[in-house]
C-alpha cells in the first residue's frame, strides 16, 4: 500500500507535470531545430514568436467567449488555435520577406542572422506588450480536471490523490498529433523530403532542382504552427505572460542542443530530458521518501535538491554537461 | 566631409540632444541621461571589445552587470556582526566545501583514465559532496537570515569606501567570465551565446534567492555614496550662499551638484577605459585579435593560440561590464535584483554597439549615449504621438485608453526597428571601423 501511495504521489507531482512540460518544450525545440537545420541560424525570437501566436489565439478566444461559442468541457482556445496559427504565419512570412530574405541573398554569416533575430525579438516583444500588455492573462475555460485528486482518492481508497488537469491531457494529446503530422510530412511528402534534402546538403539540393524559397516558406509555415501550438499549450497549462515566454528561450534552446541541433527527433528527446530533470531536481522528495523508506529512516527536511527558483540553472547545467562531453548532442545534430 | 569631422559632428549632435533635454525638460533629467549614458558607453565599450575586436557573441551582459552591483554591496555595506557570529562560519565553511568538491572532481577527472570507473567515481564524489555541502551550508544560511530579517538578514559587506567596489566589480565579473570562457569558448559561436544567456539568468536567480548574500528581492538600500548627500549640502550655509549667488534655489542646486559629481567620476572612468581600449586596438595585440576575428584558421596557422586569446578578451570585456554595473548600482544607491531584465541590460547594449559601430571604440561610446537617450526619450515621444493620433477618438473610449496605456511599450518596438534599419542599410554602424 505504501509503495502504491509513493507511486501515486510521484506521478502526481513529478511524472504528470514533467510529461506536460516536456511536450511543451519539445514543440518549442522542434521549431528552433527546424530553423537551425534549414535556415542555419539560432532564432532568438522564438520565445516571442510563441508569445505572439498565443496572443492572437487568446484574442480570438475572448471574442468567441463573448459570442458564447465554446467547446463544452474543452477549452475554447482549441477552437481559436487555427486563427492563432494563421496570425503567426502572417507575421513570420512578413518578417521573412522584409528582413531575413535580404540576408539570405547576401549569404550573411549565421551570427549576423542571430543579431537580426535579436532585432525581430525586440519588435515582436514590443508588439505583444503593445497589443495585450505585459500582465498575466487567463484564457483557460471548460472543465478544469480530467481526474481530480478527490475523485481519485474515493475511487482507489489510497491516501494520495492523483490529479490530471485538462490542460495537461490536451497538451500531451495535441503534442502527439502534431509530432506525428510533422514526421509524416518530413518523411512521406515530397515537400518534406525536399526540406530534409535542403537541410542535409544545400548545394546538392539546389542542384537537383529544389526551389530554396519554397523550402524556406514551408519552414516558416511549420515553425509558426509549432510555435503557436507550444505557446497556447503552455499558456493553458500555466498562464500567459509575455516575459515568461521570453524566458522559455533558455530551456527550449537547451532542449534543442541537448538533443542535437537540426535533429527533430533529438529536439523531442531533449525536451523531455530537460523537463524531467527540472522537475525531479526541484521537487521536494519528503513525501515519496516517507512512503518508501522505513519509519526510522524517514527524512526530516524536504529532501529538495534545489529550490524551484533555480529551475533555469538545471537546464543550463545539463546543457553544459552535454556541450562538454558530446558537443553534437545526444542524437547526432549538425555542427556548422 | 572627412571622417573625423563627421564623428565630431555626431558627438556634438548627442551633446545637443542632451542639452535640449536640459532646456526643455529639466537639467536634472538631462544630467540623469548623461550619467546613465556614461555608464552605457562603458558597457558598450566592454561588448565592443568582445564583439568588435574578437567576434565573440556574448549575450550575458546582464549577469556581469549584476555581479558588479553585487560587488558594490559586498564592498561598501558595513558588516553585520551579529549575523557573522550566528552563521558566518557555517556559510563560509559550506562554500569552501562546495568549492573543494568541484576541485576534487576536476582533479579526479584529470588523473583517472577515461572510462566507466572514472565517470562513476566523479559522479559519486559530486553527489556526496553536494549533500555534505548542503548539510553545512543550510544551517549557516538559516542562522544568518534569522538575524533581524526586516532590517538586515544578510552578512553585510566589508565597510570599505564605495569607489573600491568598481574595480572589485570588474574582478568578480572577470572571475565569472573565466569560468564560462573555460567551458564554452572553443565551441561554436551560437553555443557561447546560449551559455552566456543562461549564466546571466542564473546569476540573477542567485541574487534574487540567496538572501544571506545581498538580501535577495528584499533589496539592499542606502548604499554609501562617493559624493555628498543633498541634505548635507542644503544645510551647509556656504553652499546655499554660492547657489544663491548663481541664481539657483538650494534644493535644485544640491541635486544638480550631486549628479554633476557622479558625472565627473564616471567620465574619468570612461576616459581611462577608452584610452586603454584605443591603445589596445592599435597595439600588436589588437592587430592579432582582429586577425583572429577575420580568419581563425590563418591565425592559428601563424601560431596564435586562438582559444587562449578568446578567453583573454572575453574576460577583459566582461570585467568592463562589471565595472559599469558597480558604477550603476552606486549611482542608484541600491541593489534591486528584481529590476535586471535581459532586454534592458543585454540586448539594449547590443543595439548600442551595432548602431554605434562595432570594432570602433568611439562608435561604441557614441552608440551608448545615443541609444540611451532614445531609450529614455522614446517613451514620452511615443506618448505624444499616440495622444496626437488618438485626439480624434472620444475621451474614455476603450481603444484610446488601451493605446495610451500601451505607449510605454513603444520603445522596445523602436529599438528593434532601429537595430534592423542600421543592420540593413549601414551594417558597419554610425562610426565604422577603420
Amino acid at each position: 500500500m505504501d509503495l502504491l501511495n509513493a507511486i501515486v504521489a510521484l506521478s502526481n507531482f513529478v511524472l504528470v507535470p514533467a510529461i506536460a512540460y516536456g511536450s511543451q518544450l519539445a514543440l518549442g525545440a522542434l521549431g528552433v531545430t527546424l530553423i537551425y537545420g534549414i535556415l542555419r541560424f539560432s532564432n532568438f525570437a522564438h520565445g516571442d514568436t510563441m508569445a505572439f501566436g498565443a496572443m492572437v489565439t487568446i484574442l480570438v478566444t475572448w471574442w468567441f467567449q463573448s459570442m458564447g461559442i465554446s467547446l463544452g468541457p474543452l477549452p475554447t482556445a482549441l477552437l481559436a488555435l487555427p486563427f492563432g496559427i494563421l496570425g503567426c504565419v502572417a507575421l513570420l512570412l512578413l518578417t521573412d520577406r522584409m528582413v531575413y530574405r535580404f540576408y539570405r541573398a547576401q549569404k550573411a554569416k549565421p551570427v549576423i542572422l542571430v543579431i537580426v533575430s535579436m532585432g525581430i525579438m525586440f519588435i515582436m516583444n514590443g508588439l505583444v506588450r503593445f497589443i495585450i500588455g505585459p500582465n498575466d492573462q487567463r484564457f483557460a475555460d471548460g472543465e478544469r480536471f480530467i481526474v481530480s485528486a478527490r475523485e481519485f482518492k474515493a475511487m482507489t481508497g489510497l491516501r494520495e490523490g492523483l490529479a490530471i488537469k485538462t490542460s495537461q491531457g490536451i497538451t500531451v494529446v495535441t503534442a502527439v498529433i502534431v509530432v506525428a503530422l510533422l514526421f509524416w510530412f518530413l518523411n512521406r511528402t515530397r515537400t518534406g523530403k525536399s526540406m530534409r534534402a535542403y537541410s542535409d546538403n544545400e548545394d546538392l539540393a539546389l542542384l537537383s532542382g529544389i526551389n530554396p524559397e519554397r523550402v524556406v516558406m514551408y519552414t516558416w509555415l511549420i515553425v509558426a504552427a509549432l510555435a503557436t501550438v507550444a505557446g497556447v499549450l503552455y499558456g493553458l497549462d500555466k498562464s500567459f505572460k509575455p516575459f515568461t515566454y521570453f524566458q522559455l528561450l533558455l530551456p527550449i534552446f537547451a532542449a534543442a542542443i541537448v538533443g542535437g541541433l537540426g535533429n527533430p527527433l533529438g529536439a523531442i528527446a531533449g525536451g523531455f530530458v530537460i523537463a524531467f530533470s527540472e522537475v525531479t531536481i526541484t521537487y521536494a522528495w519528503k513525501k515519496v521518501a516517507g512512503y518508501v523508506l522505513p519509519e526510522t529512516l524517514a527524512p526530516d527536511g524536504l529532501v529538495q535538491l534545489l529550490s524551484t527558483d533555480y529551475k533555469l540553472a538545471v537546464s543550463f547545467v545539463i546543457l553544459l554537461i552535454v556541450l562538454l562531453f558530446r558537443p553534437t548532442g545526444l542524437f547526432k545534430g549538425k555542427s556548422v | 566631409m572627412t571622417g573625423s569631422v563627421k564623428n565630431v559632428a555626431l558627438f556634438a549632435l548627442v551633446a545637443a540632444l542632451i542639452a535640449i533635454t536640459g532646456f526643455t525638460q529639466s537639467w536634472n533629467s538631462a544630467l540623469l541621461i548623461l550619467n546613465m549614458g556614461l555608464i552605457s558607453a562603458i558597457m558598450a565599450l566592454g561588448v565592443n571589445l568582445q564583439w568588435g575586436f574578437a567576434g565573440l557573441f556574448n549575450v550575458g551582459i546582464m549577469g556581469f552587470v549584476a555581479l558588479g552591483g553585487l560587488a558594490t554591496v559586498l564592498v561598501s555595506m558595513p558588516p553585520v556582526g551579529e549575523a557573522w557570529a550566528a552563521g558566518g562560519l557555517g556559510v563560509l565553511a559550506g562554500l569552501a566545501m562546495g568549492a573543494a568538491t568541484i576541485v576534487a572532481a576536476a582533479l579526479l577527472m584529470n588523473r583517472m583514465a577515461p572510462g566507466r570507473a572514472r565517470s562513476l567515481a566523479v559522479l559519486v564524489l559530486l553527489v556526496a559532496g553536494f549533500f555534505i555541502y548542503r548539510a553545512i551550508f543550510d544551517p549557516g544560511v538559516a542562522a544568518v537570515e534569522r538575524v533581524n530579517p526586516a532590517g538586515t538578514g544578510f552578512l553585510g559587506g566589508l565597510g570599505l569606501p564605495v569607489l573600491l567596489a568598481w574595480p572589485v566589480g570588474g574582478l568578480l565579473a572577470a572571475g565569472a567570465a573565466w569560468i564560462i570562457g573555460k567551458t564554452a569558448l572553443g565551441l561554436r559561436s551560437d553555443y557561447l551565446a546560449i551559455a552566456t544567456l543562461g549564466i546571466a539568468e542564473i546569476i540573477i536567480a542567485i541574487l534574487k534567492n540567496e538572501d544571506w548574500l545581498a538580501r535577495g528581492v528584499k533589496n539592499v538600500v542606502g548604499l554609501p555614496r562617493p559624493v555628498p548627500y543633498e541634505v548635507d549640502l542644503q544645510n551647509d550655509p556656504g553652499f546655499v550662499e554660492r547657489a544663491a549667488a548663481m541664481g539657483f534655489d538650494p534644493v535644485t542646486a544640491s541635486t544638480l551638484y550631486v549628479k554633476a559629481g557622479y558625472a565627473v567620476l564616471f567620465a574619468i572612468v570612461l576616459l581611462i577605459l577608452l584610452w586603454l581600449a584605443q591603445k589596445a586596438l592599435s597595439s600588436p595585440w589588437g592587430r592579432m585579435m582582429r586577425a583572429i576575428r577575420d580568419n581563425e584558421v590563418a591565425a592559428e596557422a601563424m601560431g596564435k593560440d586562438v582559444t587562449r586569446r578568446h578567453l583573454q578578451v572575453f574576460i577583459l570585456g566582461s570585467a568592463i561590464c562589471g565595472i559599469a554595473g558597480a558604477m550603476m548600482t552606486t549611482l542608484d544607491g541600491q541593489l534591486t535584483p528584481g529590476t535586471y531584465q535581459p532586454l534592458r541590460f543585454t540586448f539594449l547594449v547590443w543595439v548600442m554597439v551595432i548602431v554605434g559601430g562595432s570594432g570602433n571604440n568611439f562608435g561604441a561610446v557614441l552608440g551608448g549615449f545615443l541609444i540611451w537617450f532614445l531609450w529614455v526619450q522614446v517613451e514620452p515621444m511615443g506618448l505624444f504621438v499616440i495622444q496626437t493620433l488618438t485626439a480624434g477618438l472620444a475621451d474614455g473610449s476603450a481603444l484610446k485608453e488601451h493605446l495610451l496605456d500601451s505607449a510605454a511599450h513603444m520603445r522596445l518596438l523602436t529599438m528593434g526597428v532601429i537595430l534592423l534599419l542600421v543592420l540593413r542599410f549601414s551594417p558597419r554602424g554610425l562610426i565604422p571601423e577603420k
